[in-house]
């Protein structure tokens, strides 16, 4: 493994009520998230290419982590999202560069599917930065009800030197969606979108 | 007997293999297991409150089954343990201490007769509040390498009427522990202490 890995969390979240309504099935999201060393830190580096080879790497892994957390069949996973927090002395772009060349088609092939963009979102921050990590249908964008957020945080990362990438999959949507939209029965799964 | 009510659960492991020295053989693992749950006692003062922890020794022994499972399922491996609990702005801080009676005995049941008493930290506090919870080893709290503390914490709780209840285990020392004091294979196992 290119990734030199200082730690990995996983976080698996239930919600069983909500608002004193029963939510049934629960909902379930889980995220993965790396620490890794940033091999680019502290100069600036033209070529980004070992980030984009590790985002590759970390995009199977953090799937896979996420996946056997919820423990689920890897297709039956609804809906997905990426993010990454860059140390201090990182760039933003090495965040770009973990999280949108490479790290997406490993994720799709451990789910077997993913017709829909993952959406993301990356930051530069301290040690215990919380990280949102936005959720969308895996593979249709506009369903509405699994439009959601994750948020995720390490309190000793990321140092200077780190990167913090995260891969969340979920097995539900938003606990009492009901604000219309697309639904999930409606899928064409042509495009992405709808 | 009010019934406990859990909105919502959330598990999580961190996997550490190196802190800046030499990677671990095999990575230290800490597993947190939260539980938000409806604080019955909420909006005044009600004087007996003590029958409620007989009522959460069930959700004890669940949170505590799975941070085993979450370690890898066998209690043998489990060396470190701490509980805790954040009480929402509508609770009193004696809320939080109805934990520590079924937080401590669920462990020791799940684990087999740990001789150390369950470090434990707690506070009131509203949504996303952090609460640092101490760890120390499982048959004798003055094993230095154990000393530890894991953060924890849910963006969307405590509410006003709820209660966040924490377990947490640990596989080992500090991933690069070398300060010397009281080593595990130095243990009694007499009094929980030494």
């Amino acid at each position: 493994m290119k990734a030199s890995i200082r730690k990995i969390a996983v976080f698996l979240e239930e919600t069983r009520t909500e608002m004193g309504r029963k939510v049934d099935p629960p909902t379930r999201r889980a995220a993965a998230v790396a620490v890794i060393e940033n091999p680019c830190a502290g100069k600036y580096v033209e070529d980004l290419s070992e980030l984009m080879t590790i985002g590759e790497e970390l995009g199977e892994l953090l799937t896979q982590r996420a996946v056997a957390a919820l423990g689920i069949t890897p297709s039956t996973a609804e809906s997905y999202g990426k993010a990454a927090a860059v140390g201090e002395n990182g760039e933003i772009e090495h965040a770009a560069a973990i999280l949108h060349p490479k790290l997406g088609a490993p994720v799709r092939k451990v789910l077997g599917k993913g017709a829909a963009l993952i959406p993301s979102s990356k930051k530069r921050g301290g040690l215990g930065v919380p990280l949102d990590i936005p959720l969308g249908h895996k593979d249709a964008a506009f369903v509405r009800s699994h439009f959601d957020g994750m948020e995720v945080r390490i309190s000793d990362a990321p140092r200077a030197n780190e990167i913090m990438v995260a891969v969340a999959v979920t097995d539900s949507g938003r606990p009492l969606a009901r604000v219309g939209g697309l639904t999930k029965d409606q899928i064409k799964g042509e495009d992405g979108l709808r | 007997m009010p019934e406990v009510a859990v909105r919502k659960k959330l598990t999580a492991v961190e996997e550490i293999f190196h802190e800046g020295g030499p990677v671990a053989t095999s990575p230290l693992r800490r597993a947190v297991a939260l539980a938000v749950i409806h604080n019955p006692y909420a909006g005044g003062y009600i004087a007996d409150i003590a029958g409620f922890m007989d009522d959460l020794k069930p959700l004890g022994l669940e949170m505590a089954r799975s941070l085993v499972a979450a370690l890898g399922g066998t209690a043998s491996v489990v060396e470190g343990y701490g509980k805790g609990a954040i009480v929402g702005s509508a609770g009193e801080l004696e809320h939080g201490a109805l934990w520590h009676v079924p937080g401590g005995y669920a462990m020791r049941e799940v684990l087999g007769g740990a001789k150390a008493i369950v470090a434990s930290t707690k506070k009131v506090g509203g949504p996303g509040t952090r609460l640092d919870v101490p760890i120390t080893h499982i048959n004798a709290s003055y094993v230095r390498s154990h000393f530890d503390a894991i953060e924890v914490g849910i963006a969307d709780a405590p509410r006003a009427d709820e209660i966040l209840l924490a377990l947490v285990m640990t596989t080992g020392a500090r991933v690069h522990a070398r300060v010397g004091g009281l080593k595990a294979s130095e243990i009694k196992g007499e009094d929980g202490l030494r």
